[in-house]
């Protein structure tokens, strides 16, 4: 025990570990930079809900099995219960807030209204991100496409069926327009 | 003098749509609106409108429980007992009272008979909560409480609970203690024999052994089902406020005035003065619908530090402490003549809802298909385990799953098609034509002998039929108010749990002032506005949608009164038209909906309307609730795959045909059918919570190891709407959230015996329960 303990004073001492404590960083959220102290165990999830105040990602296991804390880290789609905020580093964070643009909703949300691919919605910010990843990746993306990239999210509602169906009419559209 | 209020004659719908309509006279109170024409010329209603709070919800801007956050607010958190079963000697809570950061501290665990010593009966119970400035703080306070346990012998295996040797869970005088799970009676009515209580006589009638007697054919067996959790994505949740006049509550509830009459009466306030409020919702099925442990706690500890406290449930807290799907164990035999009369029908149940009672398994085998002689006893094992209390089709999705299979074995014995057995036995026309449709939809024709696939990969079509009383709370009013610039409001204190029910409020009040649903502002889930239904039971559309139609034919009377005495015309000559109001056959005397509503003398007007009674009666009354002379119900049809080298079951396909009266907005009735036939296949298939019995610990109490299901689990979905009138009401629609969940565990059981000729009359039915049935691999219940 007094070993380690040496040891640990030694690692911080060095600059190997940061913390416990407060610890300053910067997070790049939806184009904007933001000062924030945070502990080291903070999670993105948690940083982004809590200081932040961007409560449109949600927590539902807090242990990555659930994805409806998902957001994007540059353009791929992560559960930030599971991403420590100051590993985040330079990446651009985008999170459901920062999905649809000044006008207009983004596709995935314009369809996942259309096709009532909501029920009590608790899930659905992470759905959301996940399916506009995809599109990002995937303008045209098949049933078994959909199902594979959704296929992390846990929705106890039940909306699956009308996610895909969002997503098949989205890919099947006439003009793929992401921007 | 009677001071009934007087009434008139009006000729409504009646019938299946697709069928051909009819109409009833119905004697109706005469401040009730007139008859609502079917779905099919009507411009509102019966259209798929787009979810009224669909743009918030995926935009992130959805303001849940879990999101609020107040000034000064702490951070609560619980202590659990360890123990499944133990003496709480002492607790010391200075430490953690006088911990940096930590306003409040409090025990919650009381005993159950006063005077007694508290004793703590499953592991995760609340023994203590503290409220800090931050949630960490709060955790690391939680470990300053200084607690001692006595251990006790304990049970948590319901079959062991039943032996006379077994530790007991409640002495006798404990009873009227006992937590309900569903049941409003008390458990004291019932004999108490070491952990089993009962019996409960459901129903019984008539000399069933002269029934079996009579019989030509009798089918038997013994049916399990799991205990499942509710898993709602958004955890239980409350922010509590006190403040000098009263309580202030942001709670995750399916029923915010009940939960304002429990705190009321709880901390003795006057109802006025106990606010309770929820935006939006992640979900309940059952498991948010009382004030709960957990928001005493939440409020006592905010009256204690002066301060809003937020209590929120991590997830193992979630899978240990907010409730389960009871287990059962169902002996059913079912006795029919040659033809399939049924003759006599014995279900002897034993259930258990851990520390709770009320784990029957539902009305279903004694109301779906009449017989004479009829008996069912139920008895309660009580063991140290987490309370459970109702959940989607709490009772009926058990008994469903044991009634629904004998049903099918006794069709087998009598050489007859299933559908057609239930046909001769199943009076209810309705349940015919859903099961013509669905038998039509699945291509029921083409069944096959059990068993007829020859490779490994075996397929097989099963069907099962749905049972759910149409319930409806009296206690239900809706306000509806038009202001000077024509804008509209309507406003109740129901909650939308993610069913919907905004969409239909606005629906039916546009409807009726011949606006559009966009146009109609939705407030509800808030304790100030009109009480409204509770969510659960099925019964929230069928209560607030008449009240809330007459609401707003009232302020539409009241409007068209203002113009008529303006332009000098009887008020029964104004019609609605195209967003105008004008005299019927004149349009010359128009007017726009804002020009008229420029006309009222003040700023707003308003109406209030309570839920009447339905126009025919109810069945059945008791309080605020009621039962409506319809049944709700469904038949559902599942096509699956068994891999019989793996033991694993694909569902492949589910038809769902179902009856909610008049629907309102089929899409998000459609949404609510696919989730509640989605739950039945995660709860047919995957779903079980797991004790260690040597310790008394839930084994999964998180999302890696209880198995939920997945999109890529998911089957192809038919939803099949009846449109059905009865001329019942203002709005003449009921419930759809129960039934779409309860036939779907035992279509698919019945699909799988078809497919590998093998009977499961276990749940769930994962692979290793299947290669046991199927007689690969030792073991199992068969
Ligand atoms: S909350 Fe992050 S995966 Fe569930
Ligand atoms: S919509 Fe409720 S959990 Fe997905």
């Amino acid at each position: 025990m007094a070993n380690e303990r040496r040891n640990e004073d030694k690692a911080v001492a060095a600059g190997h570990i940061a913390g416990p404590g407060l610890l300053p960083i910067v997070l790049q959220v939806n184009g904007e930079d933001h000062d924030l102290m945070v502990e080291p165990r903070t999670t993105l999830a948690e940083a982004l809900r809590g200081p932040l105040g961007l409560t449109g990602t949600k927590i539902a296991c807090n242990h990555g099995v659930c994805s409806a804390c998902t957001v994007w880290l540059d353009d791929l789609a992560v559960a930030s219960c599971s991403v420590l905020a100051i590993e985040v580093g330079e990446r651009r964070i985008t999170t459901i807030e920062g999905l649809a643009g000044q006008e207009h909703l983004h596709p995935v949300q314009e369809a996942f209204i259309a096709h009532d691919a909501i029920q009590c919605g608790f899930c659905t910010p992470g759905l959301v991100m996940s399916c506009a990843a995809l599109l990002a990746r995937n303008p045209h993306p098949d049933r078994k496409e959909i199902e594979t990239a959704i296929s992390g999210h846990l929705c106890r509602c039940g909306t699956y069926p009308h996610v895909v169906q969002a997503m098949l009419a989205l890919g099947t559209r006439e003009e793929p327009d992401l921007e | 003098m009677n001071d009934e209020p007087p009434r008139r004659r009006e000729q409504l719908p009646f019938g299946l749509a697709h069928l051909g309509l009819e109409t009833v006279e119905r004697d109706i109170p005469a401040d009730e609106p007139p008859a609502l024409g079917p779905n099919a010329g009507l411009r509102q209603i019966g259209k798929n409108a787009p979810r009224w709070d669909a743009r918030a919800k995926v935009t992130g801007a959805a303001r849940y429980t879990v999101d609020v956050a107040l000034p000064g607010m702490l951070h609560a958190a619980v202590l659990r007992s360890p123990w499944p079963h133990a003496r709480l000697r002492s607790i010391d809570l200075s430490r953690a009272a006088a911990a940096p950061g930590v306003h409040a501290a409090l025990g919650v665990a009381e005993p159950l008979v006063s005077g007694k010593p508290i004793v703590l009966r499953y592991v995760g119970q609340p023994v203590a909560a503290v409220a800090a400035e931050t949630p960490a703080l709060a955790q690391a306070a939680l470990q300053l409480i200084d607690v001692r346990y006595e251990p006790l012998p304990f049970v948590t295996d319901p079959d062991r609970a039943r032996q006379a040797d077994a530790p007991a869970v409640y002495q006798k005088p404990e009873l009227d203690k006992v937590p309900s799970a569903g049941l409003p009676a008390s458990a004291a009515v019932y004999p108490l024999s070491g952990n089993v209580l009962g019996p409960e006589n459901r129903n019984s009638r008539g000399d069933v052994a002269a029934g079996f007697a009579a019989a030509a054919v009798v089918v038997d067996g013994m049916y399990r089902t799991q205990v499942q959790t509710h898993c709602c994505m958004e955890p239980h949740a409350i922010v509590a406020s006190w403040h000098e006049d009263g309580l202030d509550v942001w709670m995750s509830t399916q029923f915010t005035a009940g939960v304002r009459v429990q705190l009321a009466r709880h901390f003795g306030l006057p109802l006025s003065r106990v606010r309770v409020q929820v935006q939006a919702m992640g979900g309940g099925f059952g498991s948010k619908s009382q004030m709960g442990l957990y928001g005493r706690t939440a409020a006592s500890l905010s009256r204690l530090a002066r301060a809003p406290v937020r209590l929120v449930y991590r997830r193992d807290e979630e899978q240990m402490d907010s409730g389960n799907r009871p287990s059962s164990a169902q002996h059913l035999r079912i006795g029919a003549r040659s033809d399939g009369t049924l003759t006599a029908i014995s279900l002897h149940s034993h259930g258990s809802a851990g520390i709770a009672f009320g784990a029957a398994p539902g009305g279903i085998a004694s109301a779906l298909y009449p017989c004479p002689n009829m008996e069912s006893l139920h008895y309660d094992v009580f063991t140290h385990a987490g309370p459970s209390c109702a959940m989607r089709g709490p009772g009926n999705t058990q008994g469903a799953f044991a009634l629904e299979q004998s049903i099918d074995e006794l069709a087998e014995k009598l050489a007859l098609d299933p559908v057609v057995l239930r046909d001769r036995i199943d009076p209810s026309p309705v349940h015919r034509e859903e099961r013509r449709l669905g038998a039509e939809r699945i291509g029921w024709s083409q069944r096959r002998a059990p068993a007829s696939d020859p490779g490994p990969l075996k397929r097989g079509v099963g069907m099962a039929q749905s049972l759910w009383p149409a319930n409806v709370q009296l206690n239900t009013a809706c306000e509806v108010r038009l202001w000077r610039d024509g804008s509209v409001e309507v406003l109740s204190s129901v909650q939308d749990i993610g069913t919907g029910v905004g969409t239909v409020l606005a629906q039916v009040v546009a409807e009726e002032l011949g606006l559009e649903p966009a146009a109609i502002r939705v407030r509800i889930g808030d304790t100030e506005f009109p009480s409204g239904p509770p969510s659960y039971g099925s019964r929230t559309t069928a209560s607030i949608t008449p009240p809330a139609r007459t609401a707003a034919w009232r302020v539409k009377e009241a409007l068209f009164r203002t113009i008529a005495s303006a332009w000098q015309v009887d008020a029964q000559t104004l019609i609605i038209q195209d967003g105008a109001i004008q005299v019927r056959n004149d349009p010359h005397r128009r007017i726009s909906w804002r020009e008229a509503a420029a006309a009222l003398r003040t700023d707003r007007i308003s109406a209030t309307a309570g839920r009447a009674d339905d126009y025919a009666g109810f069945r059945h009354r008791s309080g605020d609730a009621a039962i409506a002379l319809n049944d709700l119900g469904g038949a559902q049809f599942a096509e699956v795959e068994v891999d019989t080298e793996s033991g694993v079951i694909r569902v492949l396909r589910v038809v769902a045909v179902h009856d909610c009266g008049r629907p309102i907005n089929p899409r998000q009735i459609e949404s609510q059918v696919q989730g509640g036939v989605l739950m039945g296949v995660s709860y047919a298939l995957m779903e079980e919570r797991i004790l260690d019995s040597n310790t008394g610990w839930m084994l999964n109490p998180n999302f890696i190891d209880y198995k939920l299901l997945g999109a890529q689990d998911a089957p192809d979905i038919e939803v099949v709407l009846l449109e059905n009138y009865q001329g019942f009401s203002a709005s003449d629609a009921y419930g759809i959230s129960e039934p779409a969940n309860i036939a779907t565990a035992a279509a698919i059981a019945n699909a799988v015996y078809n497919a590998i000729g093998v009977r499961i009359r276990s749940l769930p039915m994962t692979p290793a329960a299947v290669l046991q049935a199927l007689g690969m691999v030792p073991g199992g219940r068969h």
